[in-house]
């Protein structure tokens, strides 16, 4: 349910987590666009809060395809030459990234 | 010289592969700097190809159906050897280390790749504006959008760079831009053409289809790509019959259905005029038409913005400048993950990719993906009792024909809109095509789409092939 | 209550006995396909770094995953193995930047998992209850150049993708574990069981098997959980108990000082023997969980996993269990021992045999822990039976043993070559006899009641044959001369 017109649907505050989430830096004048276009948009979708979907499940994938499944045998890999001539930067046979700072979440 | 009729001359020996390929590549180097419907144009390698076939025809093998046709490719199929760039910044000069299935499929079926196409920076847009290098302009006319996100593909076929192109349609990609460039634009049943290959927006939405000038090519075209694959895991396992051998079958006695939902309301007058005549062409051949209604289908718009970019959010999260494409450093690596995509992604991706991270988030995804997957189901039981009654669905493609470059691009949900009529069957997986079917008061190309259930491509030929004929 | 310190068992240090130690295991086995999760690169440990990938497992523009059927098939082993309902399930995308993952998320099962509800039973017969064993793929690995290795001071870092890719089971126990030493046994036994239905190697030393440990401790008495800390980098069964024991210690310490226990993820250091703070709990991260959709719901058919069930190899707890049957009078902890050392079939084939249990299974725990080689049942269960018949001394069985491990035959033979020809009665009195008469000063002490010159008589025989009389047989000898 809207609360009114004009509530905010996404915050500037959400709109930054969200971009530090997706590894994202906006300058103060695309974090303010981007807030009202999210927000727009947000305004927009909110039509369906209409609908009575409860009673349905939600569809993953259209179509009833069958599970597909590979036999374990080796193929093909790739040439590490080629594939470390594509990346930005590389060290004695590995990516180098700078440094991690932590371990995985 | 259509495709068929390239493929039937270069395979009887009447003309070489390399002569279709060399003049193709002169009217690319004639005509692209107007359009820029490139990214890359692969004119040694296509020659080379080229020589190949014909030495294949001259040693007597079977050079393939589409044996030395030129094959224009959506910047987002992987070709081995060739840059691939989605039209963006963050994977400029990047170069795949193998093939997309469908690349292998043309090139053993004797085509000949000629170029790689602009796009809507990762197919997200409606007007090939979203470009890290440049719009493309619609060959139709110049001051205008060619439509998107396959606009680059659209424009080349329009323009007679090649009698094909592939693209792809996540929300009528393909379709959309084929209506207001004026060609043939088919969007497959999900699953018929494999994905392998196919840079992922919207994996559950995205399909790879041909751009053509005629049907008949477009079923040939799908005869080749069409068919499963062991690499893709949603590939439909059982081989279908080819589209070819019904093409000219008709349209006696067909249900044909007029959805009312997209026909009405906010499509444009010269537009639904188009339509209307289309359904009387229909009619005269001995289709049976009545209004259909599928009311759930206006939800469509709403339901494909959260689960599109829900799935590109987290598609997208690999461009990380670790393994390939841009990196723009910084003093860890996640200030080197930041720095990169920040620089690399334009702002419509960025959009999207806020959108989908928002829809995804602890304590938001039950109100919106988990909403919009719902929401998806409902479209999907809608059609299901629509097909109970009908054989296939005709609407307009696009509400508008193509608009003037710069029209939309600040107002992202006026863009949006563009992809009304074409984004319900992408969330149904159903089979859909647009044909072109004259002009509208501005004497620029209108498209009728016409739907299929889920592999109903056969029936969808049919009608597809009775409109142009009636042209 | 007692103010001694009570022990725990197998290690031996003091508990608070205020205090229960609770304990939650999270075991990620790499499991033994040929090739990785979702695609056809080498399933291999080790290898020139980035030499083991394709498209898919470097996670490229444009691939795709397809599931390897084998990893299904031994998830399911494990699933049945612990006992687990096999149900559909759905693969999810656990989205993170990590350099390691080639695509910034994992794919894994996240709220449908493929085996659910099962237990595993301790060699003490306590069952610990398991909430689930899913499937996910492995990151790549990262490693810190400068400063020491340490993640947190290193110049740079270097990925290598050979290990991204490759099938994981995680296993989900409850928190059900009540110290360092049941944990241990937890872990030794579902070692055993992944390998016993050959669903990997368990090499933790290879990091085939790792392990995260969530630990809390509580009042005794209580039935609330306290506070956990998850402990990550535990390498081995020794440190495991190591580390579940300090950070028990260290909680209980906080405690017990009034300060509370924060929620963290912690590192085990085995070099000084403490876990120090990772991160903790309220930089949780949001992984946006949403299912995976390049890939289709698994749902095995019943037949398949019907297939599976009727192949699978008999399972640590019942070789226990028909071991234990068949040598009821030996300790259960010797009779794990023969299990875990895939030893069980050989003690059943030479007890069956003939072999009397206790001394077969002797052999067994103390004389073949590096293997019993050529040793056929049939020998063993012959050498037993001469040790049985008095023709062998213990020391010289174990000599005979040796040579049949090392090369086969018959315990006979082995005997008669190492020249330990049974000692006749006869002979063996003549013997004593004479040594009673040369030394009769001991032996007048000895029928006075001296105990303690039993030995000397022993030795003396021993030595005059070289250690082929029965020890036994010299003592009663010995007491039936003094009358």
């Amino acid at each position: 349910m809207r609360i009114g017109m004009g509530q905010q649907r996404i915050t500037r505050a959400e709109c930054a987590h969200v971009a530090a989430l997706a590894r994202l830096e906006l300058t103060d004048e695309e974090l303010d666009r981007f807030t009202g276009q999210l927000d727009e948009l947000l305004d927009h979708v909110a039509e369906v809060e209409a609908l009575d979907l409860e009673a349905l499940p939600p569809t993953m994938h259209a179509l009833p395809i069958a599970n597909l499944l590979r036999p374990d045998t080796p193929g093909e890999v790739l040439d590490r030459d080629e594939v470390l001539a594509q990346a930005p930067f590389a060290e004695d046979g590995q990516f180098r990234v700078p440094p991690v700072l932590g371990e995985a979440p | 010289m259509t495709a068929v009729e390239i493929a039937a001359a270069v395979r009887s020996g009447q003309r070489s592969a390399r002569s279709v390929v060399d003049e193709h590549l002169d009217v690319i180097v004639g005509g692209d700097a107007d359009i820029h419907a490139f990214n890359l144009v692969a004119a040694a390698q296509a020659r080379v190809r080229a020589d190949e076939i014909d030495g294949a025809v001259a040693a007597g093998r079977d050079p393939g159906p589409l044996a030395g046709v030129p094959v224009a490719l959506k910047d987002n199929l992987c070709t081995r050897g060739l840059a691939t760039t989605c039209s963006s910044r963050i994977l400029e000069g990047w170069t795949p280390p193998y093939d997309a299935t469908v690349v292998e499929q043309l090139h053993n079926a004797g085509a000949v790749v000629v170029g790689k196409t602009n796009m809507d920076e990762f197919a997200m847009g409606s007007s090939t504006e979203n470009s890290a290098f440049g719009p493309t302009r619609n060959p139709c006319d110049t001051s205008r959008v060619p439509g998107g996100s396959s606009g680059g593909s659209a424009a080349a076929v329009a323009a007679g760079f090649a009698p094909v192109a592939l693209g792809s349609d996540t929300g009528g990609s393909i379709r959309q831009p084929a209506a207001l460039c004026g060609v043939v634009g088919v969007k497959p049943t999900y699953g018929l053409v494999s994905r392998y290959g196919l840079v992922a927006f919207a994996s559950s939405l995205d399909q790879i289809g041909p751009f053509t000038t005629t049907v008949a090519d477009a079923a040939a075209v799908l005869d080749v790509i069409g068919g499963p694959d062991a690499r893709d895991s949603t590939s439909i396992s059982e081989p279908q019959p080819p589209v070819s051998h019904t093409l000219a079958d008709g349209v006696d006695g067909l249900r044909v259905g007029v959805l009312t939902e997209l026909s009405g309301n906010g499509i444009a007058l010269d537009v639904a005029a188009r339509l209307q005549a289309a359904v009387g062409a229909l009619e005269s051949a001995g289709a049976r038409v009545a209004e259909a209604s599928v009311p759930a289908a206006v939800y469509g718009l709403s339901a494909y913005y959260l689960i599109a970019p829900a799935e590109a959010s987290s598609n997208l999260a690999r461009y990380d400048g670790v393994r390939y494409g841009l990196r723009v450093d910084g003093p860890s690596t996640p200030d080197m993950n930041t720095a990169t995509r920040s620089a690399g992604f334009g702002d419509e991706v960025k959009r999207r990719i806020m959108i989908g991270t928002y829809a995804l988030s602890a304590g938001y995804y039950d109100a919106y993906y988990g909403k919009a997957q719902k929401v998806r189901t409902l479209i999907i039981n809608d059609f299901a009792s629509v097909w109970e009654q009908f054989d296939l669905l005709v609407s307009p493609t696009s509400p508008t024909t193509a608009f003037p470059l710069g029209e939309r691009t600040t107002d992202p949900m006026a863009m949006y809109m563009s992809d009304v009529c074409t984004v319900p069957v992408n969330l149904t997986g159903q089979a859909a095509m647009s044909v072109p079917y004259g002009v509208g008061d501005d004497g620029l190309p209108v498209g009728v789409q016409i739907m299929a259930p889920a592999l109903g491509e056969p029936v969808m030929f049919r009608a597809a092939a009775v409109l142009e004929a009636s042209l | 209550m007692s103010d001694e310190a009570q022990t725990i068992p197998g290690l031996g240090a003091p508990a608070d006995t205020e205090w229960e130690t609770v304990v939650g295991l999270e075991v990620h086995a790499e499991l033994a396909t040929a090739t990785k999760l979702f695609s056809a690169s080498p399933n291999r440990f080790g290898g020139e770094p980035n030499t083991h990938i394709d498209p898919v497992s470097l996670g490229l523009p444009g691939s795709l995953p397809v599931l390897n059927e084998k990893a299904v098939e031994l998830a399911i082993r494990v699933g049945l193995a612990l006992n687990c309902r096999i149900q559909p399930s759905v693969f999810a995308r656990k989205n993170y930047f990590y350099p390691d993952m080639p695509k910034d998320f994992q794919i894994s099962q996240y709220d449908q998992p493929i085996n659910v509800d099962g237990w595993l039973e301790l060699p003490s017969g306590k069952r610990v209850g398991i909430e689930r064993a899913h499937l996910e793929e492995d990151t790549g690995k990262t490693v810190h150049i400068g400063g020491g290795g340490r993640i947190h001071e290193a110049g740079y870092s270097l990925v290598d993708y050979n290990r991204a890719g490759v099938p994981l089971i995680e296993i989900v126990g409850h928190p059900e574990l009540r110290s360092a030493e049941e944990a241990r046994q937890y872990v030794s036994e579902l070692r055993s069981i992944l390998v016993a239905v050959g669903a990997s190697d368990g090499k933790m030393e290879e990091g085939s098997l790792r392990v995260d440990c969530n630990v809390s401790v509580r009042p005794v008495g209580s039935d609330r959980l306290g506070t956990r800390c998850e402990i990550k980098n535990v390498n081995s069964l020794r440190s495991l108990g190591r580390a579940v024991e300090y950070e028990a210690r260290r909680q209980i310490d906080l405690l017990t000082s009034g300060q509370p226990v924060e929620q963290q993820t912690r590192h085990w250091n085995e070099d000084d023997g403490r876990t120090h703070a990772l991160r903790s709990k309220e930089e949780d991260y949001d992984y946006r969980y949403f299912p995976e959709p390049d890939l289709l719901p698994l749902d095995p058919s019943t037949e398949w996993v019907e297939q599976i069930r009727h192949a699978l190899p008999s399972l640590p707890r019942d070789r226990r269990l028909g071991l234990a049957e068949a040598a009821p009078s030996v300790d259960i902890d010797h009779i794990a021992l023969a299990v875990e050392r895939s030893m069980d079939d050989l003690a059943l084939a030479a007890i069956s045999g003939g072999g009397a249990a206790e001394r077969v299974m002797t052999h067994i725990v103390q004389n073949l822990a590096d293997g019993s080689g050529e040793l056929a049942p049939e020998s063993l269960a012959d050498l037993v039976g001469m040790e049985e018949a008095g023709d062998l001394t213990a020391t010289q069985a174990k000599k005979v043993l040796a040579v049949l491990v090392e090369g086969g035959g018959s315990p006979q033979d082995a005997a008669q070559t190492l020249g330990f020809e049974a000692m006749g009665i006869g002979e063996l009195e003549s013997l004593v006899d004479n040594l009673i008469a040369e030394h009769s000063d001991e032996w007048s002490r000895y029928c006075d009641g001296d105990n303690k010159l039993t030995g000397f008589f022993v030795g003396q025989v021993m030595k005059a044959t070289k250690g082929r009389a029965d020890g036994k047989a010299v003592t009663q000898l010995l007491n039936s001369r003094r009358g």
